[in-house]
């Protein structure tokens, strides 16, 4: 790499379609001299509605629409969902069918993480288009993942009825609750998987990593039993610590030009990273002992602040996974009714639940009818975009001297740092790079 | 002997317009299949899953999601000109999707409920299938589609013959795996006698009604079947709900929706 001096000049970096992404946006970086002077994520995937539809539908539909919000974390969004809709109706679920849904969200943690570790991430750091090339050189490595993701799939299918849209999932629990046995049969290829998240780990921890460390305020949910994914507390390396509720007393979105997806914020602090790094450095004490072990093992260490690094998190947060999904199988009794009644009364809920790529919060106000009368929800990607774009600002003010292509691409991979879901946010990808 | 020339892969492209990407993610969720099929063919354009752009034309696109902006109006038109076969997958792509749910109100007030800033959305007013703007070739329902069923479709057209998915009920479906039927047996609404099969009669053998995610099937009787809703119990607000959901604007459950909606 050359480092002699360069004339004061502007460029731009752009990336029209951002791929490997989940759905439809674009990257705008404008470099005068040796300041960006312009970081822009552009969002265009077209806006649904979603929160507007919602409004005159029944309380027990809202989990089946939610849903569709995304195909790839459907179940974050049928958690949020159900578990607002029942803080709104002042019951809780517990037990069996609460130990049902931990195990079907361990499941789409498996298949999105895998997903994009293998398919989406790694392709980056080895410098190949799409995990397809990569399985030419290494199918090996691709097997494994193919197998990993195949396993969460299958985990959701068998709760689930199906791995997209999973269709038995409610308000109060379940519609049909497995039994021990059928559970038992997903044990030999979780316990496959286990090791081979251990395996992928060590894989990860041999990619080559820009030195980029980034001073973040973490948000993650924390609860004191478990490395939260259903429930918690919000709270942050800044001294955030409120319950679910008091979120939007202390973030706020915004709407700005460039962006179908509202931005979020931390009232007075500014940008907030949520996702696997927020949940890792926050709860770290929280992770299964298999999983804490394995990452010291491989000198990741405590803390991470390198957002490159989310790749060796998500490989950590796989062992935790399949870990937890397996003592959950195991210490399984069939409840004697698939879900608890949950009866309409007027009033506002909240949930908010650990989706793959961080916290996921909706909040409902229902009539004593049930009939939702207004609907919020703050995706993960929503909340990752200022973070997002600061990393791209610091990250090409530290590289300007890359050749063009290979800045280029490594800003994709910032973004794609994020595992973000465009489709979700809306509200996502495209690179456009400018250096006048 | 003289060498062979190896023959061109066919190219494959998957297009993205307003959608959850779910349905293309069952490509991507053929987890067995799928070295296989990218063997057999070239993966020309599919952002989801590489950077590597192939231009066209292609021999077969597979398109998902539905039309809501002008910009994605005229997009649709430059794809079909690009591609030899057009296959679109999805209740978004076939029939409008969950966001056709707009069709059936005013437009700007959704925006202002969801936006600070209206003038930053620009949005059609309604939500529209593909075939609405471009012929297509094939038609390839679910809300998600069934990955075994796309691997039928693909391996059809890069065959030249017809896809062999059968048009009938989810009843069909229900009736050969020997599922009770939830609505004779516990008197629960289900879509099922007017749903197109392909989820394998889910819900049912989840001891809930089939809420319709395949759209209507061939010939629909959905009167005959809001009249049993009615005598179950759910009131003309519920029956519109049931047919309004993620195959909303398809023809048949539209007209019962709207039937419904005057009677409220």
């Amino acid at each position: 790499m050359s480092t002699t001096s360069k004339p004061k000049r502007t460029r731009t970096l752009k990336v029209d379609y951002l791929a490997r992404v989940e759905g439809e946006g674009a990257l705008y970086i404008k470099i005068k001299g040796d300041t960006v002077t312009d970081a822009e994520l552009r969002i265009f995937e077209p806006p649904r509605f979603f929160e507007a539809f919602m409004r005159g539908r029944m309380f027990t539909e809202i989990p089946d629409i939610t849903a569709r919000i995304c195909g790839i974390c459907p179940i974050a969004y049928q958690m949020g969902a159900s578990y607002a809709m029942e803080d709104a109706c002042g019951v809780s679920v517990v037990g069996p069918i609460r130990d049902l849904r931990h195990l079907i969200y361990c499941g789409e943690w498996i298949e999105s993480h895998a997903l994009h570790v293998f398919m989406l991430h790694a392709p980056d750091f080895l410098g190949y288009q799409d995990v397809i090339a990569l399985a030419k050189d290494h199918p090996d490595i691709a097997q494994m993942g193919l197998r990993l993701k195949k396993i969460g799939n299958d985990v959701m299918t068998m709760l689930g009825g199906r791995e997209i849209h999973p269709i038995n999932p409610r308000v109060g629990g379940f519609y049909r609750a497995p039994s021990r046995k059928e559970l038992n049969t997903l044990v030999e290829d979780l316990t496959w998987a286990r090791q081979a998240s251990i395996d992928t780990l060590k894989f990860t921890a041999t990619l080559p990593f820009p030195d980029f460390e980034q001073d973040y305020e973490f948000v993650a949910l924390r609860h004191e039993d478990e490395y939260a994914i259903l429930e918690g507390r919000l709270v942050s390396n800044r001294g955030l610590d409120v319950p679910i509720h008091e979120f939007l007393d202390h973030a706020y979105e915004e709407h700005v030009p460039h962006s179908t997806s509202l931005h979020a914020a931390m009232k007075g602090r500014g940008a907030y990273m949520v996702g696997p790094l927020a949940r890792y450095n926050l709860n770290f004490d929280k992770l299964v002992p298999i999983a804490q072990k394995a990452a010291l093992e491989v000198g990741l260490g405590r803390e991470c602040r390198n957002p490159f690094k989310s790749i060796m998190v998500r490989s950590v947060e796989l062992i935790h996974a399949c870990d937890v999904a397996l003592d959950l199988i195991e210490n399984y009794e069939q409840p004697p009714r698939p879900y608890i009644d949950v009866k309409p009364r007027a009033g506002t809920g909240v949930g908010c639940t650990e989706a793959p790529r961080g916290i996921c919060w909706h909040r409902y106000t229902i009539d004593d009818t049930g009939i939702v009368q207004d609907a919020r929800i703050v995706p993960p990607t929503s909340q990752n975009q200022k973070v997002m774009e600061s990393d791209m600002r610091h990250f090409v003010e530290q590289n300007l001297d890359l050749p063009h292509d290979d800045l280029q691409w490594q800003c994709e991979q910032g973004i794609r740092n994020y595992d973000p879901c465009i489709s979700c946010s809306c509200h996502f990808l495209k690179l456009h790079v400018e250096r006048e | 002997m003289p060498k062979k020339k190896a023959p061109r892969k066919p190219k494959l492209a998957v297009w993205k317009f307003a959608s959850c990407d779910g349905c293309q993610l069952s490509l991507l969720d053929c987890e067995d299949e799928l070295l296989a099929i990218a063997d057999a063919i070239d993966i020309a354009y599919f952002p989801e899953a590489t950077r590597a752009v192939v231009r066209g034309p292609y021999d077969v696109s597979l398109v998902e999601g539905s039309i809501t902006t002008s910009h994605d109006a005229e997009r649709i038109h430059k794809i079909r000109r690009a591609s030899k076969h057009l296959v679109t997958i999805g209740a978004c792509a076939t029939a409008g999707g969950i966001q056709a749910l707009r069709n059936f109100q005013n437009v700007n007030e959704f925006i202002s409920l969801v936006y600070a800033q209206p003038q930053y959305i620009e949005t059609l007013k309604v939500s529209t299938p593909i075939s609405y703007h471009v012929f297509v070739d094939y038609e390839l329902h679910g809300c998600p589609i069934n990955k075994v069923q796309l691997v039928e479709v693909l391996n059809a057209f890069l065959n030249n013959r017809r896809p062999v998915i059968p048009s009938h009920s989810v009843c069909v479906e229900c009736k050969r795996q020997g599922t009770v039927c939830v609505m004779v047996a516990h008197g629960t609404p289900c879509l099922g006698p007017v749903t197109h099969a392909g989820c394998g009669a889910l819900c049912p053998a989840y001891n809930r009604g089939c809420y319709g995610c395949y759209g209507p099937n061939d010939s629909p009787n959905t009167t005959s079947l809001a009249d049993r809703f009615e005598h179950l119990g759910l009131d003309h607000a519920g029956i519109a709900r049931s047919f309004r959901t993620f195959n909303a604007n398809a023809a048949a459950f539209r007209h019962e929706s709207e039937a419904h909606e005057h009677n409220i």
